[in-house]
């Protein structure tokens, strides 16, 4: 009847928003493509031509190239090993009845809204000084001598920072799927005399792996673009330099945008291997 | 007998989830707590906790010097400005979406997620090269179109998901009773969708204040946002701790309010109504 009607106007009241992700994604993404290409050197001599593959092989050839691929799974995998174990445990104990419910989830939460700058100035001067950081302090409280943690630790010392950062977002997730959870089927297993370690093993945790899952996979996808927590920190130094930030020197710090180029072709491919299993998590959702 | 065994069971869940709370919070407790001392009490070795001579000092100076008026107002602009524009463009292309879904559209909503799955790493010469080309660089409008483009994708899905649960019987009922389509946005649909659309709002807010990729490379003294202006504090000059600590509370303090407020639209928004 309406439909006819209603579809063109469906169709219209969609264009500009298909527009403009359209060309956000295929313009800079064609450019990177063909910059990938071409000897491109803005500040010493700009556009030299086409060089084939040369970039790609250069790029990947290049001694900082596997560290920073293996820096960046380090800190993917750290940051994700202790968000999902610590944010599963949290999860469970802000489940229990208590006092001030409210206020704790709140003050668990809270991280996720601090700007990475500041999480990142704050952990590396306030806590991470060896002079005059808290955990200097505490080092020489225990008669331990205090390190520069961002230079003798800094692997340790960012997923540190990242974690603080992403531990409310498992945890609020975590939390909702646990707060779904059908409790007669527990309660009937409890009256079963199932222990609580058999019953967080066999019921809440399958009832969780979608929401792991999902969690996992979200993380993933920031956590591979970590930026600012680096940059405020170590600039990358002391064997912190991320793909990501790689990229970034390459482009930004030392203009050779051909060879940086390549590199973001590269991050996009991985980026896109983690969104691929994301997209059929979340496809799959919209079917039911 | 079994109740005092729960109460003294809800006792220790307390304790514990206390403890855990206040130690999570702990670093954003310290900066606020800091922002307060002198530069001296801030460095103090033992550290001082609670007894200190309290000062606004530090929120005067960081002010004076480093004019933390205009940071915070590039940063409303640009996280309410993007925000506003998104939802401008995203209402339209949710509602239909939602309501007039075509078999292609499972396939259209997959692919704008997957725009946000895009490194910005990858195109950061690209859109570099173009804000000078237009002469962007630095400004407060390519920096509120950047972020609106970013976002754009959690806005459409975030709306979809909410206006999914209108019951689309009502819409059909006023469309039979003769209503057009713009009375039927107007005077049906509108009223349902705001509150859905006021989450959408405040999340996008709150991920657009926070983003610290394209507001540190995008932007110098002109258009910097608070992002930008903390980052600078990375290179110290001499006693810095309160100050740093103050500009930190100001930068963090609108958005932890308005964060406490939107936490249970955070689930939603950020696993694209994977996990409800």
């Amino acid at each position: 009847m309406a439909t006819q009607h209603s579809r063109s106007a469906a169709r219209i009241m969609m264009a500009p928003a298909v527009i403009l992700l359209l060309g956000w994604m295929l313009v800079p993404l064609t450019m990177t493509v063909l910059f990938s290409f071409k000897k491109y050197l803005p500040l010493r001599g700009g556009d030299l031509g086409w060089v084939g593959f040369d970039n790609y092989i250069r790029f990947f050839s290049s001694s900082a190239f596997w560290p920073s691929v293996q820096v960046t799974l380090v800190i993917v995998g750290g940051v994700l090993a202790i968000t999902v174990v610590f944010g599963v445990l949290l999860a469970l104990l802000l489940d229990q009845p208590m006092w001030g419910q409210g206020i704790v989830r709140i003050l668990v939460i809270a991280p996720f809204f601090v700007m990475p700058t500041v999480s990142a100035l704050v952990w590396k001067n306030m806590f991470m000084d060896p002079v005059n950081g808290l955990f200097a302090h505490l080092w020489k409280f225990f008669g331990a001598e205090p390190l520069s943690w961002l230079s003798e630790a800094s692997m340790q010392s960012i997923i540190l920072i990242v974690s603080w950062q992403w531990l409310p977002f498992a945890t609020l997730i975590l939390l909702t799927a646990i707060q779904s959870l059908d409790s007669e089927q527990l309660e009937a297993s409890e009256m079963d005399g199932a222990s609580p370690l058999a019953r967080f093993i066999y019921i809440i945790l399958p009832h969780l792996g979608r929401a792991i899952t999902v969690v996992v996979l979200i993380q993933t996808i920031f956590l591979l673009s970590i930026f600012a927590e680096i940059y405020v920190t170590t600039q990358g130094a002391f064997g912190t330099r991320t793909l990501t930030y790689l990229i970034f020197q390459r482009v930004l710090e030392s203009q050779n945008v051909g060879l940086g180029s390549a590199g973001g072709v590269y991050a996009i491919i991985l980026a896109n291997i983690v969104a691929a299993f994301l997209m059929r998590i979340v496809g799959k959702n919209l079917d039911s | 007998m079994a109740r005092s065994i729960t109460q003294r069971r809800k006792a220790i869940n307390t304790a514990a989830a206390w403890a855990v709370g206040l130690l999570i919070f702990f670093p954003i407790l310290w900066t606020i707590l800091t922002s307060f001392k002198t530069e001296a009490q801030a460095i103090n070795d033992p550290p001082l906790f609670l007894f200190f001579d309290w000062t606004l000092e530090n929120y005067a100076v960081v002010q004076e010097r480093s004019d933390y008026m205009r940071f915070l107002w590039n940063s409303i602009i640009v996280a309410g400005g993007s925000t506003i524009l998104g939802i401008i463009i995203a209402v339209p292309a949710a509602w239909s979406m939602a309501f007039v879904p075509s078999n292609r559209t499972k396939d259209i909503l997959l692919w704008m997620l997957s725009t946000k799955m895009l490194p910005a790493v990858g195109v950061l010469y690209p859109i570099y090269l173009i804000f000078i080309r237009l002469g962007l660089l630095d400004s407060r409008i390519g920096l509120v179109v950047v972020l609106m483009l970013i976002n754009l994708p959690i806005i459409i899905w975030m709306l979809y998901t909410y206006f999914k649960e209108i019951p689309g019987e009502i819409l059909e009922a006023a469309r039979m009773d003769g209503a057009t389509l713009k009375e039927e946005i107007l005077y049906v649909l509108t009223p349902m969708a705001v509150p859905g659309i006021a989450s959408t709002l405040l999340l996008n807010i709150i991920l657009a204040w926070n983003e610290a990729f394209w507001t540190l490379n995008l932007t110098a003294a002109k258009a910097a946002p608070l992002t930008a202006f903390i980052a600078s504090y990375s290179s110290p000059e001499g006693l810095f701790y309160a100050k740093l600590s103050a500009a930190s509370t100001m930068a963090i303090a609108p958005i932890l309010i308005l964060g406490w407020f939107s936490q249970k639209q955070l689930v939603r928004g950020l696993t694209f109504g994977a996990v409800k």
